[in-house]
């Protein structure tokens, strides 16, 4: 086992590593590095001066290592906007969105769990199939739109929701967070459940298909024969087998929920850094879209190294190989 | 002896399909029946259809099923589950897929016990462990805390004998245990089977394709084609006075030492689909002594109370030789 | 039973695909629905000009004293009707939704096609040749696939700034993947065919095996790749322009109207948000509705 996460995070880093590289090349190569580095209000005199001190002179490779030593050491540069340490700006915004992100898969467990069972055990009730129909729409819809149409409900038309902002924060560990009140969780629930929606739909059916298919195996048959109670063979029997692909997707599914947390932060003004990478793009305040970069590469590389974990500790017939 | 289970005129239909049609036999206390037929002739269906398993759409469409005169067929699923695992067990075809392979084969053996017992976890698993001594694993206290991909197929089917011996079952079904496993361990489950129902006074239905199982384990004999009970007596004038044609094709299709250098017989087509049964004796078609009356009406039962046929013309012991040439 | 029956002589003398295919539109209602509304929509916009009441890009025809007007309402002089409202700059939003539909449904399906000539051949060859190069292409498909869509569009138009171009671009690179998944699954399993080996055995030259055989045979999944695809294209080019980072102001798609509404949607003047965002959603649903019905039509295994 310890080998195996040895080995696991040996290859984490490498990829972390690729992905400097595939940034650095970005920003650097095929955008103009000096706007990046150096404010674009700059006369000509600072500009040159500045190039020569950011060492813009030097070969590609020297600056990739520099970059590389900067990165390691948690300077990636000062925001323009903010004047300060882009990373740090990041770190900031950071427990708005993960706090958005985890209700959102809590959400899509939550939902998409239960509703999944249903559609699998009862195929041909109306429930389950109009719970089928709906979740294509959950895939195809863009969330933005489903977010505005959440907003002209929930709180243009019916007021039972705020419409923007995180509402009242309590400090726990020096981090903000909204779930804790009442009115946190009111301007919560709108956006973690635009945000779920495409989890949801994802869960629904892989917990469905599962079920479909965990339900013809001979074990669950077996189950019944030595005359088990429903529930058990349900909640046991059944859940336990569909758990693993679902942990999978889910946890999988953390990165792309970050990611989507862009679209809808923006639409509800949620202070994470979603909403600040869109910002920044706009304003051009480069070293935060790096920092950013870099952080979403290092989140789905955890996420990933988590997932592999999990599956492992889930699925005796994997760890078995693990362990040898 | 005590006739614990009784089955009358059984039938089970899947959609407008009947796959078990008019199926009748009883069960002693402590006998071995042998339930013998192809693939598809429907003896694992009267097998679910006895514990109440069968998949959709399949359904008890006709008969009764008493089980110390109570009625199984129109008993409620809650009672059925009460019945299941604790008075009547099964054991299945393939050992690989039986054991839920993400759970502990305590765990799996523990809700066995308990879902008939109010007993705590340790009673349960301590009574899980004498199960698996019992079957002949060895270190059943570490055993319990493995997972079934961790056995072989044959250890794992000897888990699931413990698993259906748990409560000291009246009745277990066997639906070919022994047929997805090797020669030798077929043969060491046969007999560790035998010695358990003996010992336990446990009646058996055994449903296999292999008249050579039968042979050495059976008290009586069913043979199935097409959904019915085509033959029906004691294991020794079955096989050796077979009546219906059917039988004897299956018996001279068994290759034997004693009748090196003959020519193996064999019954000519193949099975009838339970779904293209036609009109008369459904096996007509594959029969050479077929007449007329055979394609047309149903074959009445032939011969005495104990040992009985669904035929016109039973095998007598002259014709019985010609066919065998 | 007497299904199986009937149906054998039709599949003896086989009708011409293109008929079969027809009349398995038509049964599916739903399906034929969603082909009428995008061919609507589709000429709705080619001949938008001739539809529309307004040239909503011209500056002159705007009335900023008609901004925000409610849907039927009229102007001034009552000539022009916006029966679905105005936006705060008094463009008739009717308008402006079908010239929105245009940018989106140019982005939207060039960008698809792009991507599905890029991955195809990129697929094709991948599978063809095989070796390094096939690795080489898988890993890359990969890592595009982990990738959430929206954060390599993200970067990309963060990289190079926002133009119509280079929303393309981002799609393309977004979308080639799936393309080359799908093309490289299908030659491969063609490829084994004895058709392909004795092609190969006459030296028939690769690219006219690879053009001839493997990709006429790779088109039916293709299609249905290519149909949801564009699909999604759309989708995400409106929602990169909602944010802002997408096509510019000067030709706004169907999410930077929505984008542009959304803050007098919070006011209560729905119109300007709601409608470019209910025409998205019957174009993306529309498409869909075809695709999935493709995907049952063409799809090998529900043929048998």
């Amino acid at each position: 086992m310890a080998t195996w996460l040895l080995r696991r995070m040996f290859q984490a880093a490498l990829v972390i590593l690729a992905m400097t590289v595939l940034v650095f090349v970005g920003v650097n190569v095929i955008g103009n590095p000096v706007d990046i580095m150096i404010s674009p209000d700059a006369t000509q005199e600072v500009r040159q001066r500045a190039i020569e001190a950011l060492g813009f002179d030097q070969p590609l490779w020297r600056q990739y290592l520099t970059f590389l030593g900067n990165a390691v050491t948690g300077d990636i540069g000062k925001s323009y906007v903010f004047n300060q340490p882009a990373l740090d700006v990041i770190l900031q915004r950071l427990p708005a969105t993960l706090e958005l992100a985890v209700s959102a898969l809590l959400l899509s467990i939550l939902i998409g769990l239960p509703l999944g069972l249903l559609a699998g055990f009862r195929p041909d009730h109306p429930t389950s199939r109009a719970i089928m129909a709906g979740s294509i729409f959950g895939f195809s819809l863009p969330s933005f739109w489903v977010g505005l149409m959440l907003i002209m409900t929930f709180s243009v038309y019916l007021g039972w929701l705020p419409s923007i902002g995180r509402g009242q924060t309590v400090s726990v560990l020096g981090i903000e967070v909204s779930f804790l009140t009442l009115d946190g969780l009111k301007h919560l629930a709108l956006p973690a459940l635009n945000l779920a929606l495409y989890q949801i739909s994802m869960v629904l059916r892989l917990t469905r298909a599962g079920v479909r298919e965990t339900l013809h195996q001979d074990f669950i048959k077996f189950a019944r024969a030595k005359g088990l109670r429903p529930r058990r063979i349900v909640f046991v029997h059944v859940l336990k087998n569909i758990l693993i692909p679902i942990v999978t997707v889910v946890g999988l599914g953390f990165g792309h929920t970050v990611a989507f947390s862009v679209v809808t932060e923006t639409v509800f003004a949620w202070p994470g850094m979603g909403k600040l990478i869109i910002d920044a793009i706009n304003v051009l305040d480069r070293p935060i879209i790096v920092a950013y970069l870099m952080m979403i590469v290092v989140l789905f590389v955890v996420i990933n190294l988590l997932v592999d974990l999990t599956y492992t500790l889930l699925d005796p017939r994997i760890r078995l190989e693990t362990q040898e | 002896m005590k006739t614990i289970l009784d089955v009358c005129d059984l039938c089970t239909s899947f959609g407008p399909v009947r796959a078990v049609d008019r199926v009748s036999f009883s069960l002693r206390s402590g006998e071995v029946l042998g339930l013998v037929g192809e693939s598809g002739s429907g003896k694992s269906v009267t097998g679910f259809s006895v514990i109440r398993l069968l998949d959709q759409p399949g359904h008890i469409s006709g008969g009764r099923i008493l089980f110390h005169g109570r009625d199984l067929a129109s008993e409620t699923e809650e009672g059925m589950r009460q019945l299941r695992g604790n008075r009547i067990a099964m054991i299945f075809q393939d050992p690989m897929m039986t054991l839920n392979p993400v759970l502990h084969i305590d765990t799996q053996m523990v809700e066995a016990v308990r879902a008939h017992q109010k007993v705590g976890v340790a009673e349960a698993r301590r009574q899980a462990r004498d199960a698996l001594g019992a079957v002949g694993i060895p270190s059943p206290e570490e055993r319990l805390a493995a997972y079934p991909h961790q056995f072989s197929g044959g250890m794992r089917q000897r888990v699931a004998i413990a698993i259906a011996l748990l409560h000291n079952p009246d009745v277990i079904i066997a639906d070919e245990p022994t047929t997805a496993l090797d020669v030798t361990i077929q043969a060491q489950i046969l007999s560790e089977v035998q010695r358990l129902v003996r010992e336990r006074n446990t009646s058996l239905i055994w449903i296999t394709h292999d008249l050579s199982v039968v042979a050495g384990l059976a008290d009586r004999v069913a043979v199935m084609y097409s959904g019915r009970i085509v033959e029906h007596g004691p294991t020794d004038p079955v096989l050796d006075h077979a009546l219906h044609p059917y039988t004897h094709g299956l018996i001279g299709s068994v290759p034997s030492r004693n009748r090196r250098g003959q020519r193996l017989a064999q019954i000519p087509g193949t099975t009838m689909s339970i779904d293209r049964r036609p009109p008369g004796c459904p096996f007509h078609t594959r029969c050479a002594r077929a007449q007329d009356v055979c394609r047309t009406e149903p074959p009445p039962v032939s011969r005495g109370a104990e040992h009985t046929a669904l035929c016109f013309f039973p095998m007598e012991e002259a014709a019985r030789l010609e066919v065998v040439q | 039973m007497t299904n199986l029956t009937d149906s054998a002589p039709v599949r003896e003398c086989e009708p011409s695909l293109f008929r079969l295919f027809v009349a398995d539109f038509i049964r599916s209602r739903v399906a034929l629905l969603g082909l009428v509304v995008f061919t609507i929509i589709i000429l709705a916009t080619v001949f938008a000009p001739l539809i529309t009441p307004q040239d909503p890009y011209d500056l002159m025809q705007l009335d900023i004293m008609d901004g925000r007007l409610p849907p039927g309402s009229s102007n001034f002089d009552g000539s022009t009707t916006y029966i679905l409202g105005t936006d705060d700059q008094g463009r008739d939003m009717f308008s402006g939704i079908l010239y929105g539909l245009r940018t989106s449904l140019i982005v939207g399906v060039g960008s698809a096609l792009l991507a599905a000539l890029v991955g195809t051949l990129l697929g094709l060859v991948a599978a063809y040749v095989g070796g390094r190069f096939e690795t080489f292409v898988m890993r890359l498909v990969d890592l595009q696939l982990s990738f959430p869509t929206i954060l390599t569009a993200l970067m990309i138009l963060a990289v190079l700034g926002k133009s119509v171009l280079n929303v393309v671009l981002a799609l393309v690179i977004v979308e080639w993947a799936t393309y080359a998944r799908t093309a490289r699954a299908a030659a491969l399993a063609e490829r084994r065919r004895d058709y392909i080996v004795a092609a190969e055995t006459l030296a028939i030259p690769s690219w006219r095996i690879l053009l001839r055989h493997l990709l006429p045979n790779c088109l039916p999944s293709l299609i249905v790749v290519a149909t949801i695809q564009i699909a999604s294209a759309i989708a995400l080019e409106a929602t990169l322009s909602f944010l802002g980072i997408g096509v510019p102001i000067t030709e706004p798609s169907l999410g930077l109207l929505i984008a542009n509404g959304y803050k007098y949607m919070l006011a209560g003047d729905y119109w300007v948000s709601l409608f470019p965002g209910v025409a998205l959603l019957v174009v993306i649903v529309s498409i869909n509705l075809v695709g999935d019905h493709l995907r049952d039509i063409l799809n090998p295994k529900n043929k048998s």
